[in-house]
């Protein structure tokens, strides 16, 4: 059921689905360490959870009503005052797609 | 005695009687930063002449009749927390340049009730860390011996406490980042249930735990605090309409009390000293009138797998917004998966990392069930413990940590030595309980340790009150550090 420890290919997996760019000793370094840590949380393998509902939150399940009405929020410029680069009120990043001679 | 040694409760009552005013506060608060914090690094910044702008403000609604609950009262809070207008980092380099747009309703409710914010004070890096060394601008040092941590994350608000740099502060409490710090700097913390204070504007690290609650030189300057900021909010759907307790109903007379003292939270491997002390605060409470009953809180030692499978989880999911898209600074690439990748890789700290990476893993298709899954269930049981417990007894009293504070350096290497400090800490967390630590003894080298009362979910004022008797007969809480 559980893991023991993580190869360099999963690592490498891993920082992909979490876009990390790490470098060759943080990923041996993390390889080590990750390892260590899923080595010691195997332990929960040993509790008997058959039975048990999972708790996704602690809070009694209830319906949080509100009226729909507009009301005051941030402006454009108060949104746009962090980002590092942008335009016409949008953000602004590099292109998404490969660009080919359409765009 | 400085205006700074005032407690927050006396610094309330000299405003009310007109013998010191809030500018004169605000004043003293600020030169005792700059004279001390450069050997603290407790503030990350220190918004001066906004605070002398509140203080100001504060004199002048005084002046004309008003006698809001802190007005004119200097505080500061940890920089997980938004204000508007100011830098607010999180300890973490990928924030470097941002100000908050909006402010938190904690923060909001505590300006409402005519509080001072002196500035924004350090933390471990999105507040993950039980040292405050995964700050990206430095590690906060404990006023009692500079060569070691203040615990973590809320390190910053409870150095700046300890050390008479604020009357009070928030933090935020995720796996015990309020409770054990405050031991650490032998102040006192509350971690409020989970959903006692609106989550609104807190830069979220594991959103089925992170609570916001308040560091403070005595249990009735915390009440106060709390009695402020909590309470329902529109903002947060998970904010509760459970009433608030007012804050001021005290008796030091314990009779009748059943304390529960569980045997899983005496552990081989801890300190002596805390030990001892937490056995000595238990007797002490038993001098006030309380009953100790020895329980059993039996899947104590599954909570620290559990609290480092669902935090992480979270927190992954939670910092994937941090991107380089809407808030800067970004990494330049011609690409924008290369931007995503690089600002990331490069802004982040090396815990953070290291958790998203575990939070990922543990979220990632084919070990969901066996991690996640497992972990949600494990939570159910701890969860039970507690509420089977709270059928036999009022408060539980234990240890907040293993150990008093360690010297810097010792444990940032070793993630699982590090995540053992939270051990006493992460159950209450996962159950979403109240948790007080309260100090109650030094060690051999003079540090502060400190007692930790828990209470069911929403019973800030059983661990409050029963906190308060201990305090009121006991002088752990008057020592100050020397600096």
């Amino acid at each position: 059921m559980f893991r023991m420890s993580l190869t360099s290919d999963e690592i490498d997996h891993i920082a992909a689905l979490a876009r990390l760019s790490l470098t060759d000793d943080e990923k041996s370094r993390y390889r080590q360490q990750l390892s260590a840590v899923l080595d010691y949380i195997a332990k929960l393998g040993e509790v008997d959870t058959t039975p048990i509902p999972p708790t996704a939150t602690v809070l009694p399940l209830r319906t949080v009503l509100r009226p729909d009405r507009v009301r005051p929020s941030l402006s454009v410029p108060e949104l746009l005052a962090n980002a590092p680069e942008s335009e016409a009120d949008m953000f602004r990043v590099p292109p998404v797609l490969d660009g080919g001679a359409d765009g | 005695m400085s205006l700074t040694d005032l407690t927050l409760q006396g610094a309330r009552d000299q405003l009310a009687s007109g013998a010191v005013s809030s500018r004169e506060l605000t004043e003293a608060c600020l030169a005792r930063i700059e004279a001390v914090d450069p050997q603290l690094n407790a503030f990350l910044s220190v918004t001066a002449e906004r605070a002398l702008t509140q203080a100001d403000a504060a004199d002048a609604r005084r002046a004309s009749g008003d006698g809001a609950p802190l007005l004119g009262v200097p505080l500061a809070i940890k920089d997980v927390l938004c204000l508007t207008g100011t830098r607010t980092t999180a300890g973490s380099r990928i924030l470097e340049n941002f100000v908050a747009p909006y402010t938190a309703t904690a923060v909001q409710r505590l300006l409402d009730a005519g509080a001072v914010i002196l500035g924004k004070l350090n933390c471990d890096e999105f507040a993950m860390g039980s040292s405050t060394e995964n700050s990206a601008y430095g590690p906060t040092r404990n006023p009692w011996d500079r060569e070691r941590v203040p615990g973590g994350s809320s390190g910053g608000s409870a150095a700046a406490v300890a050390a008479r740099l604020a009357f009070g502060a928030l933090g935020t409490d995720t796996g015990g980042s309020v409770r054990q710090p405050a031991s650490f700097c032998g102040v006192v913390g509350l971690k409020t249930s989970y959903g006692r204070v609106s989550r609104y504007g807190l830069i979220a690290y594991g959103s089925s735990l992170d609570s916001i609650g308040p560091l403070a030189r005595t249990v009735a300057d915390a009440a106060l605090l709390f009695g402020q900021i909590a309470g329902p909010d529109p903002r947060d759907a998970t904010s509760m309409p459970t009433p608030v307790p007012a804050p001021d109903t005290w008796h030091d007379d314990l009779r009748g009390l059943r304390v529960g003292v569980p045997r899983e939270y005496f552990i081989d491997g801890m300190q002596p000293a805390v030990e001892r002390a937490v056995h000595a605060a238990i007797d002490h409470l038993r001098a006030l009138g309380a009953t100790p009953i020895e329980i059993s809180l039996p899947h104590t030692e599954y909570a620290l797998p559990v609290y480092y499978l669902i935090a992480p989880a979270e927190a992954s999911a939670n910092l994937a917004r941090f991107d380089g898209v809407r808030y800067g600074p970004r990494a330049e690439s011609e690409a924008l998966w290369d931007v995503f990748e690089k600002t990331r890789g490069e802004r982040f700290g090396a815990e953070v990392k290291r958790r998203i990476m575990l939070g990922t893993y543990a979220l990632s298709a084919g070990y969901y069930d066996a991690y996640y899954g497992q972990a949600q269930k494990v939570r159910t049981l701890i969860k039970r413990d507690f509420e089977q417990a709270f059928e036999q007894v009022d408060v539980i009293a234990c240890p907040v940590a293993p150990t008093t504070a360690f010297k810097i350096g010792t444990k940032v290497d070793d993630p699982l030595a590090m995540y053992l400090e939270d051990v006493f800490t992460l159950p209450p967390s996962l159950a979403g309980i109240t948790g007080l630590s309260v100090p109650c003894g030094r060690d051999d080298a003079g540090l502060p340790i400190g007692l930790q009362l828990l209470g069911p979910a929403f019973g800030e004022a059983q661990v409050l009150r029963v906190g308060h008797a201990y305090e009121q007969t006991t002088e752990w809480h008057r020592a100050a550090p020397a600096l």
